[in-house]
């Protein structure tokens, strides 16, 4: 494989982990505000005991994810820069927003309800902001003006595509954090906010898939280059559809205990149908960054630096296994930690 | 004003506002290790107690810091992309590396703040003080970065610009390195031991304080002067050696920061006044004569270089001079008056009188003033280089039209998020008063 393609691999990776950390962290956020009041209360407090350690981990894989992107592809900071400068900017105010309001709501009961509000709402907006820059690359909404690429705001904000990544972005963040939290739930086994969650997943879930195929026909003329690339690889957008059902239906079968579902296959599933599906798609992007302007190669750093940062990489994440691992047995598993009241 | 300036007013400023925290955020796992160490040793609750109520202050702190510093890490990107093409391929490495600090530090933290009733004494300590690596590495390799902008090393650049011969560790050790990053990560600790001895020197002034309640501010105050005494220290002794750097790599800068414009042996060394460009001469200014030549080489017939030996346009804003005597000054108070709290201590045995702890009180935000002026020194006084001697700040901004809105809504989130914080702060520890706890541990 040429070293240019095991780098935007490594990147796509990364992006993978995030999207899905994103959605659980986003998604849980919601869900807290959704059922904050009212009966729904044991759905709110998981949600919230889920995101009160992770929230930190989470966000490291977003800057994981943007220095992996200029000290792999740095010859593409400066068209990535001046695109998404604005984008990016507000999608950075609003998490900074989040994030702190989510941290001090856990210390000041008073002002919980506002600022709950307000974290569970940016929930929402972040991965909206954060989708819409995948239709940027597809095409049709860069031009270049005196040497310089500009944004065209007016085509972007009017043209259909873009509000359906919006609507797959936000319907993925909801699925997918329903259905972990379901799985979370029965691991602290708390029937009441099980039985919620499942509800909300059950219908999320084809809504999502539904979305997703709607996408690809809103995709605009100059995207045609990437609506013939995904039809060359439709082996891993098949595949991607199997795990669903696979997945989708395991939520309704019995467990031999007389348990309804077998969340933690399904949840497996249907991670890895959209493992698939982000490769799929990655692999369907080649070889742009941004189309027609910017190739993957061109962005590409030298070699010297890619095989240290290679090292770095290997190195660096077989350190953290072991601590992983030991968060994994605290948060994920530890009952005393889950079933607390 | 154009994009460039607007470019570096806004980065300046999320630099300025996330210093702030991430300089408590190194700080505080410091004292928390003391204070959890205290405890084993002398097995008294008030130590534990300490412990808590910072992890608590940490925990807040934290937030703003990690939400601040994603915003200063993809800003970077967003405004200076002429400087990230360089970094990604040069000076990537301790940008990646501090992925890793940080996620170390992320996951212990959880774990300690949420898992550390379940955790055995030993492995709640390897939490804090695996914290405490993750804090201060991130911030030795951040420094790194810097340091590499101030001496840049490890590759090579052809007649047009284009970068050669690329080696990564010769980047990563590049000649200020670990100078600069010794500067930078006790200068942090020393910040926060005064930070701690301004709160427990105003809680020790209010009148009708418990005995319990003295004692418990007692024991913080002088965990905060001892810390404050030896890191205040190490960090001006350090700042000599640091000059000295200067001395070797950045003559221009260092004759900004003393206002020398001609080139002289026995130079002497500026305290205060304003540089004049006209006069060529910093005004009011005490002089104390030879110092600068020894601070450059310790020797009093150094020759320092003076700043026409470079044409003008490459000079740094003079202004850094008196932010460079700022971060001395309150350096040079700071560790007298430490030292002045010891000794009374030890050699009269008296408890400190009022006026002592009322200058402790203005100590914690000094320090955090001289952490903000030398870091604005060493940017600034870097001027007009961003890279020095390999690239222009003008030729690393952004040419994108819309900073200007960005500026307005970031300078406005800062302004509340500084607010918040102080707000929160305020309102936790008032609800949750330390005589609450200390009657607690009591019963
Ligand atoms: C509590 C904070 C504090 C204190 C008391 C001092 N410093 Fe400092 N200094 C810093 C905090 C700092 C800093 C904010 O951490 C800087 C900014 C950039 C850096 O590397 O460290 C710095 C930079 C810095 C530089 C510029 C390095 C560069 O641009 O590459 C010099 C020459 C000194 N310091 C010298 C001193 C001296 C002689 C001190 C005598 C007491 C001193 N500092 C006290
Ligand atoms: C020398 C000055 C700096 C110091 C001492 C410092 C220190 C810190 C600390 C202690 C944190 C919180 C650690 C944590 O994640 O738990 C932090 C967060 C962060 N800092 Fe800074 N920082 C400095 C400058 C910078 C600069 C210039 C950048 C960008 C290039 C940066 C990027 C970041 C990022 C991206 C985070 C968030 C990491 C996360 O998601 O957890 N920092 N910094
Ligand atoms: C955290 C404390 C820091 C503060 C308060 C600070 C302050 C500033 C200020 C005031 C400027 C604007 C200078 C001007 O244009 O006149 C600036 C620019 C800049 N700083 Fe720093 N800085 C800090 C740390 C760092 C670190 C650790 C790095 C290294 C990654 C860094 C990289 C830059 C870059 C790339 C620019 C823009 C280009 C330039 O103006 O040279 N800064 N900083």
């Amino acid at each position: 494989m040429e070293e240019y393609l095991i780098a935007v691999t490594i990147l796509w990776s990364f992006l993978f982990v995030y999207s899905m950390l994103g959605s659980l962290d986003f998604g849980a956020g919601f869900w807290a505000l959704v059922y904050g009041k009212k009966k729904h209360t044991n759905a709110s407090s998981i949600a919230n005991r889920f995101l009160s350690p992770t929230w930190e981990v989470t966000n490291v894989f977003l800057v994981l994810f943007v220095v992996t992107l200029v000290s792999f592809f740095p010859f593409a900071t400066s068209m990535l820069g001046t695109l998404l400068l604005i984008p990016v900017g507000l999608g950075l105010i609003l998490l900074t927003i989040r994030t702190t309001f989510m941290m001090f709501s856990h210390y000041a009961n008073k002002f919980q309800d506002l600022l709950r509000i307000t974290s569970g709402i940016t929930g929402l907006l972040i991965p909206a902001l954060l989708v819409s820059i995948l239709p940027i690359t597809l095409g049709g909404f860069v031009v270049i003006e005196d040497g310089y690429p500009q944004l065209l705001y007016g085509k972007l904000l009017t043209s259909p595509t873009t509000y359906m990544h919006i609507a797959f972005g936000i319907s993925t963040e909801l699925f997918l954090s329903a259905l972990f939290l379901t799985d979370y739930a029965r691991e602290a086994n708390d029937h009441s906010a099980f039985g919620t969650y499942r509800k909300q997943a059950i219908w999320l879930g084809p809504l999502t898939l539904l979305i997703a195929v709607l996408t690809i026909f809103t995709m605009p003329a100059e995207a045609s280059w990437l609506v013939e690339n995904v039809q060359d690889n439709l082996y891993g957008f098949g595949m991607s559809i199997a795990l669903f059902a696979i997945g989708y239906s395991l939520l309704f079968f019995k467990q031999k205990n007389g348990k309804l579902g077998y969340t933690r296959a399904a949840v497996t599933f249907v991670i890895l149908q959209y493992g698939f599906a982000i490769y799929a798609y990655g692999s369907a992007h080649l070889p742009y960054m941004v189309y027609p302007h910017l190739t993957i190669e061109a962005g590409f750093t030298n070699t010297n630096m890619f095989y240290q940062l290679l090292i770095g990489y290997i190195v660096g994440l077989s350190i953290l296994v072991p601590a992983f691992i030991l968060f994994w047995r605290l948060f994920l598993k530890d009952q005393r930690y889950l079933e607390q009241k | 004003m154009d994009t460039v300036v607007l470019a570096r007013a806004l980065f300046g400023s999320s630099l300025g506002f996330h210093i702030i925290y991430a300089t408590l955020g190194v700080g505080i796992p410091l004292m928390i290790i003391i204070a959890e160490v205290m405890y084993l040793i002398k097995k008294d609750e008030d130590y534990s107690i300490m412990a808590k109520r910072w992890t608590k202050g940490f925990a807040i702190l934290l937030a703003v810091a990690i939400a601040s510093g994603t915003i200063v890490g993809v800003l970077l990107s967003l405004l200076f992309p002429g400087f990230m093409e360089m970094v990604g391929q040069v000076i990537a490495l301790p940008f990646q590396i501090e992925i890793f600090a940080f996620l170390i530090e992320a996951v212990f933290m959880s774990i300690y703040l949420y898992a550390a009733d379940r955790l055995p004494t030993w492995l709640r300590l390897v939490s804090i003080v695996s914290v405490a690596i993750g804090a201060v590495g991130s911030a030795i390799l951040i420094t790194d970065a810097h340091a590499w902008m101030n001496t840049p090393a490890g590759f090579e650049m052809t007649a047009s610009g284009e970068i050669t011969n690329v080696d990564p560790w010769a980047a990563f050790f590049n000649p200020s390195f670990f100078i600069t990053a010794l500067h930078v990560s006790v200068s942090a600790y020393m910040t926060v031991a005064f930070i701690i001895a301004s709160l427990a020197a105003a809680r020790l002034l209010r009148k009708g304080l418990s005995n319990e309640e003295r004692n418990y501010h007692k024991k913080s105050l002088t965990i905060g002067i001892y810390l404050g005494a030896v890191m205040s220290l190490v960090t001006a002794i350090n700042g000599h050696e640091t000059a000295q750097m200067l001395h070797d790599y950045n003559p221009r800068k260092l004759a900004a920061a003393e206002g020398l414009f001609e080139t002289t042996r026995y130079a002497p060394l500026s305290v205060g006044g304003w540089t004049s460009r006209e006069d060529q001469e910093v005004k009011y200014a005490i002089e104390i004569p030879y110092a600068l030549s020894f601070l450059a080489g310790d020797r009093f017939d150094t020759e320092v270089k003076g700043l026409n030996e470079y044409p003008e346009e490459l000079w740094p804003p003079l202004y850094v001079h008196t932010l460079f005597n700022v971060m001395v000054g309150i350096g040079t108070m700071l560790m007298g008056l430490a030292f002045l709290a010891i000794i009374w201590r030890w050699g009269f045995k008296k408890p400190l009188p009022g006026w002592m702890l009322a200058l402790f009180v203005g100590g914690g935000p000094l320090a955090m003033i001289a952490i903000e002026a030398g870091w604005c020194f060493s940017c600034i006084g870097r001027q007009p280089y961003t890279i020095v001697n390999v690239l222009k700040t003008t030729d690393a901004a952004t040419q994108s039209e819309n900073v200007g809105l960005l500026f307005v809504l970031f300078i406005s989130l800062y302004a509340v998020l500084l607010v918040v914080t102080a707000f929160m702060l305020i309102f936790y520890f008032k609800r949750h008063p330390v005589q609450d706890e200390l009657a607690k541990s009591e019963v």
